[in-house]
């Protein structure tokens, strides 16, 4: 520790900013520049704002998902929730414009109360994060399905669609919705007491308790926030995805690998919110470039799980 | 301490083996006893009957052999969430290597076998020379092996021998062979468990690492193993699973909730999941629970969907009945 400390201390502090500043950023401009190189169409200001909008969903998951990782633990569930909230708005609404915005705060409504069930199962029966969460992924898939009769059914109006599809002046509505729950999400976490308190839970829950810090609110809280952002993401995704029985999948692992990459560290304690957005874009970016190069989609997995084993490798090494 | 047991007079032994069945053995039994007028009343299938009972024991095998292995990693204080793909690999291989050749039987066996193990030693690596908390390890190797599946295999591959599937469907003194399948691992792994050294070292590494790394216990040595058992007994249960369905296909792991439910039946079966107790007659008492619970809806005809939903909220359930008098943080 002291060696390094004293050799970069004779570095020129150019480059200590240059290390202050987030690695992921530079990940992310490496990705989008080989993807530009590869296919020079993503220089154009339609497939960039199309790559933007999808990648809309992953970013606010990501930024949900980094509440819980703050905290701790991890949320397994959002993908099987956005699947749910999809399949369920579907059959509710069945292609009726009016009740639209009912669905989405149903939506919301919804995920909060499952995120708070995660809360209180991981708080109060101290079960592990991820198997709590996987039993709702369970629950909520098998639950969708029941309702909907194992196949999807309905469809969903394009009123409930417009967040995720529509633009304003050739912007898409769902890159401001990404913007306003950053914004939202940046603050709450770094400039509130619940922000301060989070961090704290995360990083040492025993210390936490002993300075009076309510470790079980805390972390409820965190997985509602979790809750919020996948009914968020579904909205959002409903834009351009199909109603589908897998609508959701795999957005679980994926929201994890994008805070993984943002510097969050599992296990708790550490992550920013913008870092994370960017890492966000960069797993998006990256299983774009994976198949402009020619990878068979399933190639995704192993990637994802390359990067979490990799992340917390290193993490754990650096203590 | 078995010179001890030895010495006291027969009543005072029985006891002693009474004492030793854990108490979710009579949960079971009541469990068992309970659902007799239920049955009766509800079921489509007849009732209660000793074919309900042989089938449950069937249908829990492939659970059981993937949960005893969950017990070793479990009780050094690990976890293993690689299994339910371990399983598919394990299944899609034996498959795709047979074609329906019998001569084949003899390669792909203790090929699939050494590479279950292999997985498991990599997940023990990762856990204890990288440092890298253990579900997320396994998380991770599981989504490698899922992709690679995947990529490599879209459906159903080959077929396994007629031959082959006596594994599961053979029978044996009047009885299906499963069951003795089932008798001798679980008598192999409590024997290991409690005469060997190893399976003290086991208890001791999971009760107190540090204690025993003092102790002169090579700790590190002792957590590879137990991964590499549990990879060893994911790859039987695949080859199990095979030669029940025909042939495999990348889904078949997942789509059994195996990773989750064998982490249930362990904690179930009395083991805590930070280590340092449990058994394989626990195990297994949580794996027939499970077997059990699934038996009955089946016989009552509930939606599949719903069982999935009940199957969750079971899960939770029965590791918060055990995690609640925890006074640990988890995480």
């Amino acid at each position: 520790m002291s060696i390094i400390s004293t050799k970069s201390g004779t570095l020129p502090k150019r480059f200590l900013r240059l290390r202050a500043i987030e690695p992921i950023y530079f990940i992310l401009i490496a990705i989008v520049a080989a993807m530009v190189l590869s296919n020079p169409i993503y220089l154009d200001y339609g497939p960039m704002m199309q790559l933007l909008r999808r990648s809309s969903p992953l970013m606010v998951l990501a930024v949900g998902q980094l509440f819980v990782i703050v905290s701790g633990g991890f949320d397994l569930a959002v993908g099987s929730l956005i699947t749910f909230l999809i399949l369920i708005c579907a059959l509710l609404l069945n292609g009726n414009p009016e009740l639209a915005y009912f669905a989405i705060a149903l939506c919301v409504l919804v995920g909060l109360m499952s995120g708070a069930v995660n809360g209180l199962i991981v708080s109060f029966w101290k079960v592990p994060s991820i198997i709590a969460t996987l039993g709702m992924l369970l629950i909520l898939r098998g639950g969708g399905l029941y309702m909907s009769g194992g196949s999807a059914r309905g469809n969903l109006p394009d009123t409930f669609r417009a967040l995720g599809r529509d633009s304003v002046f050739g912007f898409p509505v769902s890159l401001i919705v990404v913007i306003v729950f950053g914004a939202v999400a940046w603050l709450i976490l770094h400039r509130t007491s619940f922000g301060r308190q989070l961090y704290m839970v995360g990083s040492n829950p025993r210390a936490a308790t002993l300075s009076g810090v309510n470790v079980a609110g805390i972390r409820i809280a965190a997985f509602m926030f979790s809750g919020l952002s996948a009914a968020i993401a579904a909205t959002l995704l409903s834009g351009f995805s199909g109603v589908s029985t897998s609508a959701g999948d795999g957005y679980e692992l994926q929201a994890i690998s994008a805070a993984v990459l943002g510097g969050a560290v599992l296990l708790g304690g550490r992550g920013s919110v913008f870092p994370v957005i960017a890492g966000a874009l960069a797993l998006h970016a990256l299983f774009t470039l994976l198949n402009i190069w020619g990878f068979p989609k399933p190639m995704r997995d192993v990637v994802q799980g390359l990067i979490i084993i990799c992340a917390v490798a290193y993490s754990a090494r650096r203590k | 301490m078995h010179s001890l047991i030895v010495n006291l007079g027969p009543r005072v032994r029985w006891r002693r083996i009474l004492r030793r069945v854990p108490p979710i053995f009579w949960a079971l039994m009541l469990m068992l006893l309970l659902s007799v007028p239920l049955l009766a009343v509800y079921s489509r299938a007849g009732g209660m009957s000793w074919a309900f009972i042989s089938n449950m024991l069937e249908r829990s095998v492939t659970l059981a052999i993937v949960a005893v292995g969950q017990t070793f990693v479990i009780l050094v204080g690990s976890v293993d969430l690689s299994v339910a793909f371990v399983i598919s690999l394990a299944a899609v291989l034996a498959s795709f290597i047979m074609q329906g050749d019998p001569s084949m039987i003899a390669v792909a066996v203790p090929l699939i076998l050494l590479g279950g193990a292999l997985i498991g030693v990599v997940n023990g690596v990762l856990v204890t020379r990288l440092n890298v908390n253990p579900l997320i390890a396994t998380l991770g190797t599981g989504l490698i092996i899922q992709g690679v599946l995947n990529t490599s295999f879209q459906n159903f591959a080959g077929s396994v021998p007629r031959e082959y599937q006596q594994l599961a469907y053979g029978r044996l003194l009047g009885l299906p062979a499963p069951i003795f399948l089932l008798a001798a691992l679980v008598a192999l792994a409590s024997f290991v468990l409690v005469r060997t050294r190893f399976g003290a070292h086991l208890y001791a590494v999971g009760g107190n690492k540090e204690a025993a790394r003092l102790a002169g216990i090579r700790t590190t040595r002792v957590i590879m193993l137990a991964h590499a058992i549990a990879g060893l007994l994911a790859a039987a249960a695949g080859l199990f699973l095979v030669s029940r369905l025909g042939s495999g296909a990348p889904w078949v792991g997942p789509d059994g909730i195996y990773d989750l439910e064998s982490i249930a039946a362990v904690v179930v079966g009395g083991a805590l999941l930070a280590g340092g107790r449990g058994g394989v007659f626990g195990t297994l008492a949580g794996v027939l629970i499970l077997g059990f619970i699934d038996s009955l809806f089946n016989q009552l005809g509930i939606d599949p969907y719903l069982k999935q939903v009940l199957r969750g909220a079971i899960i939770i359930a029965a590791v918060a009945v055990y995690s609640i008098r925890s006074r640990e943080e988890v995480a």
